[in-house]
């Protein structure tokens, strides 16, 4: 989230799309009722009527996997009707840029495309420069290669008679929610966005995402209460392990991980590839080397590159994310597994051939509270002989949240502190405990060799505590990173340096941990005003409670409206004072070249309307159907998103309309959670909701002679499932261009084990996914359902 | 302990707990509530705040335990976001303790095996620890290509997104800087 969930009640207008915060975010709902209260106006886009549709003022319905169809009319509608917010467009983005010639758009596909690799030549995108490097502008907007002509050309395309075809919305509601969405373009108004998976997973999932950020860019409604683009996360942790770099392609903070390239090869190279020439990451070294300080202590030195050889360096190009795992695990390139709370033999896509491909393991360990489907893969329920099962597997008990202590990031970037309550049950241990035990047993095994296998490990600095209980304390300072020769703690990433002398586990938290006191055990909760709560626990980075907040004020620093003051420039005190912690240095004053650039990240600080270089598909989002899709691509004749890359063929199997008609996603429930180990092995929950099921129309259920309750069969090309009917209103068959359509959801919360039990909707999902994240598909594939 | 529930904060959160009790307990009758009430079992044990490990609005609870077992749980009413409520959720976090399915000793599943074998730690962290190293050591690349790479690609390690960032710090430590595993994973990207 760039704001968070108090500041939902400031908004005007929010709309929920992808997401169902009613059910799957219940307290969340709390801040939206609140903004509805004073009258603010809730969208509901979903492709079932939803409990938050139940609770909006208006609800449009959309096929799934429609999203930037959706988005690229309303934004084509913000820009005919001229409902942007002009100045914030003129300068706090980069509408203004003029794009090089060789960038083109023609029938779906941008400039630079190479169909063997299914990847584009991305500087054709580039901006124009002049011999300095300067981006060229064009402030009065009329440049026919400038950004916003650029877009207002691509987005003229989505004429809102062509968008309902292609989503299946009610034409006077499309236009409707247009109206209401684009009347947060007037200055001082604001309107939020809430996504949650129901916009990740797709094949073009994080240009789903970039939809909704052009739109907020356009309506000026980054950096503001009550506004932002706010992804509703599914975990408690999902924020923080993410920070700490638990992908294959991220090291804490959101910094690359190397290469075995050429140019990777020598830590300076290494550093010149990442570092921008401009923009906040410009420090990009001075957090790296505090990183590696973090690593490898003394071991890490100018001398040695500070340990930056100890690194292991990714094979270039290669894939390492979930679903590639997957497909080396079945093609028996990996021999061991370790999971960590982690179930996907419920939670992955196509999870029954993930599941066969365990079988290929020599060994897995699984660490969680309860028994999980994935840890009794080789059980008989699970249709596997045992006997034929050679993988050794070994479970590690792990205790629960309130039996250890530690700290959690929520969707609004709040490290919160969790104090520990009782003693573990049992025999289980924290994970933090676990992982310790692991390294200290690894280090001895090691600690008499000079393999280069054993040089890693034994450079490892690991100063948690001599036994085998960890002191968090020291856990923590590490994260913060304190200055090597003093071990004073650093109070800012501001602070890091780039020559070996301080340290940061994670440089987006350093200043959580001051000298004295965590931050995130803070516990006052007075508001002092815009429901900030700045002394309530500690928000990533520097406190910061909305991100971009510069762009909460106009070109002089005064706030765009009266009532949502985030941060202003009191000339006075020659500072920036209000509500919020700035976003950069807070004497920074209109003397300043960089006074008007609100987007520090980003090299140049203006907001991108066009993504030049970071996006696989192309600067502006366009609409590509789902790998499985019941009709033609209204837009082009392009159907699928050109950058997807395929995996494994067998692991991917793809059904076609004519065999599976009916369109079907995935959602959660109120009373479970993911792959359902915490809430199907909770008595209450378990009672509460006992058994899968699938959602469907009236009309389907008619057409198929399916009655409520009865026993059902869905099929896709990966395989079916039992489950039971029921029929509701909250799904209606889409009336599209070409012809009308059957839509079904199912929940994806259970497996054989625990309490409740019921079939993995998993099973009939696809293997693919976005061209950018590899997110799975999940939202979106074609199945067929009979009695059984 | 070094919680920070303040005074105003634990006086408050008594008569909070009391009054919840008072109607799942006894039905409406205030006077037999408010004289039972200082019988509460709760009644002398501190609150714990913590937060509740399911979805991302990260909201407060209060755990009231004694030595062996987690008596009551309920919502934080200081706290900034949920304000005292919760949803099924987190109402049900207690038996997240209690449930009769939680695994309490570690087990070993040896290859070919139909069934667990519930085995010490000492026993699993050292089988698992070999795995790991004989894996490692067999598939460890220092170079390919002539450059330094310093990895294996035949372990993989999965998720996260339930546990804290203390153990997201050491965890992604461990295997990235100190294994050189490549296929690190969690959540966040299914
Ligand atoms: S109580 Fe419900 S809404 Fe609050 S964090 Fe827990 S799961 Fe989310």
């Amino acid at each position: 989230m760039t704001n968070h969930w108090n500041d939902l009640q400031f908004a005007d207008v929010l709309m929920v799309i992808g997401a169902n915060p009613a059910e799957n975010h219940p307290i969340s709902f709390r801040w939206i009722s609140k903004a509805i209260e004073k009258g603010g106006k809730l969208i509901s886009v979903d492709p079932r009527y939803t409990r938050t549709s139940q609770m909006a003022n208006v609800y449009g319905q959309l096929r799934s996997g429609t999203d930037i169809a959706f988005i690229g009319g309303m934004i084509n509608y913000v820009l005919e009707h001229e409902l942007y917010h002009k100045e914030y467009v003129a300068h706090y983005t980069n509408a203004a840029y003029i794009v090089a010639d060789t960038y083109k758009f023609e029938d779906g596909m941008f400039s630079g495309y190479d169909e063997a690799t299914r990847k584009y030549d991305q500087s054709q995108w580039a901006f124009k420069t002049d011999e300095e490097g300067n981006v060229l502008t064009d402030p009065t907007l009329t440049d026919p290669n400038c950004v916003y002509q650029l877009m207002k050309k691509h987005y003229a395309r989505y004429d809102i008679d062509t968008v309902v075809g292609v989503t299946g919305t009610d034409k006077d509601t499309y236009m409707d929610i247009c109206k209401t969405y684009g009347s947060t373009g007037e200055v001082g108004k604001a309107g939020t966005i809430l996504y949650a998976m129901g916009g990740t997973q797709h094949t073009v999932g994080t240009q789903n995402i970039r939809a909704y950020a052009i739109l907020q860019l356009l309506l000026g409604n980054i950096g503001i209460a009550g506004g932002g683009v706010n992804a509703l996360r599914g975990e408690s942790n999902v924020q923080g392990s993410t920070d700490f770099g638990l992908l294959y392609h991220n090291v804490p903070g959101y910094m690359e991980v190397p290469t075995g390239s050429e140019g990777d090869s020598t830590y300076q190279g290494f550093l010149d590839r990442i570092t921008p020439a401009s923009g906040y990451w410009v420090n990009k070294p001075k957090f790296y080397t505090s990183m590696l300080k973090s690593f490898y202590g003394d071991n890490a030195t100018a001398d040695n590159e500070f340990g930056y050889h100890f690194m292991p360096k990714i094979a270039p190009g290669k894939d390492y994310s979930f679903m590639r795992l997957f497909d080396a695990m079945h093609r028996k390139e990996l021999e061991g597994l370790i999971l960590f709370g982690s179930n996907p033999v419920v939670g992955g896509p196509n999870s029954f051939k993930e599941q066969a491909a365990m079988a290929n393991l020599k060994w897995m360990v699984a660490v969680d509270l309860f028994e999980t489907e994935t840890s009794a893969f080789w059980q008989k329920e699970a249709g596997n002989d045992p006997s034929s099962v050679q993988t050794e597997v070994i479970f590690l008990p792990a205790c629960s949240s309130f039996e250890k202590e530690g700290s959690v990031t929520n969707s609004g970037r709040w490290m919160q502190y969790r104090w520990q309550g009782i003693a573990p049950k049992g025999e289980s241990r924290a994970d933090l405990e676990i992982t310790h035990m692991l390294a200290r047993r690894l280090k001895e095994l090691y600690k008499n060799e000079s393999t280069p296998a054993a040089k890693q490990i034994n450079a490892l600095y690991w100063n948690y505590g001599d036994d085998d209980h960890p002191d968090i304390e020291l856990v923590c300072r590490d994260i913060n990173g304190y200055d090597w020769k003093t071990k004073k703690q650093i109070q800012s990433f501001g602070d890091l340096q780039d020559d070996g002398s301080t340290t940061a586990g994670c440089w987006i938290y350093t200043g959580f941990y001051p000298e004295n006191e965590n931050l995130a055990k803070r516990r006052d909760n007075t508001n002092e005003g815009m429901s900030n709560f700045l002394n309530w626990s500690f928000a990533w980075p520097a406190n910061r409670r909305i991100l971009y907040n510069r762009a909460s004020a106009d070109l002089n620093g005064k706030a765009w409206s009266k009532e949502r003051v985030g941060i202003e420039w009191n000339a006075q005190e020659g500072k920036w004072t209000g509500y919020d912690i700035p976003d950069f240095v807070a004497t920074k004053g209109p003397d300043d070249p960089t006074f008007n650039d609100p987007f520090i990240m980003m090299a140049g600080g203006k907001g991108a309307l066009y993504a030049a270089a970071k996006l696989n598909e192309g600067p502006f989002p366009e609409h590509y159907e789902p790998y499985e899709n019941p009709i033609s691509n209204a837009f082009s004749s392009v159907q699928l998103n050109p950058a997807v890359q395929f995996g494994e063929e067998e692991m991917n199997a793809k059904g076609e309309a004519d065999k599976y008609p009916i369109v079907a996603t995935t959602y959660r429930l109120s009373e479970h959670w993911q792959s359902g180990a915490m809430t199907r092995n909770v008595p209450w929950l378990a009672e509460l909701v006992n058994h899968m099921f699938i959602e469907i129309s009236e009309e389907l259920a008619k057409e198929k002679g399916i009655k409520e309750k009865d026993k059902v069969i869905v099929a896709t090309a990966r395989g079916e499932i039992e489950a039971y009917a029921m029929i509701t209103k909250r799904f209606k068959p889409y009336k599209l261009k070409e012809k009308t359509v059957h839509h079904i959801g199912m929940p994806w919360h259970f497996g054989y084990k625990g309490i409740a039990t019921g079939a993995t909707a998993n099973r009939l999902t696809p293997h693919i996914g976005c061209a950018n994240s590899t997110i799975p598909e999940y939202k979106a594939f074609l199945c067929d359902v009979r009695r059984v | 302990m070094e919680v920070n529930v303040t005074r105003r904060q634990f006086l408050k959160l008594s008569g909070a707990v009391a009054a919840t009790l008072a109607v799942v307990e006894l039905g409406f009758d205030e006077k037999s509530a408010k004289a039972q009430s200082e019988e509460f079992k709760i009644a002398k044990l501190t609150p714990t705040p913590t937060i509740c490990p399911y979805c991302s609005v990260g909201c407060g609870i209060l755990v009231y335990a004694n030595e062996d077992d987690v008596v009551y749980t309920e919502g934080d009413p200081d706290h900034p976001i949920n304000e005292g409520t919760l949803c099924s959720k987190g109402t049900t976090v207690r038996q997240v303790y209690t449930s009769e399915k939680r695994v309490t000793k570690p087990m070993y599943r040896a290859p070919g095996s139909s069934k667990w074998e519930e085995v010490d730690w000492d026993f699993a962290l050292d089988k698992v620890a070999k795995n790991i190293k004989e894996t490692r050591d067999k598939t460890f690349m220092e170079k390919e290509n002539g450059i330094t790479v310093n990895r294996t690609d035949a372990i993989a390690y999965l998720g996260g997104a339930a546990l804290d960032n203390e153990e997201c710090h050491l965890l992604q430590k461990l295997f990235r800087a100190g294994l050189g595993l490549s296929y690190i994973e969690h959540q966040a990207r299914i």
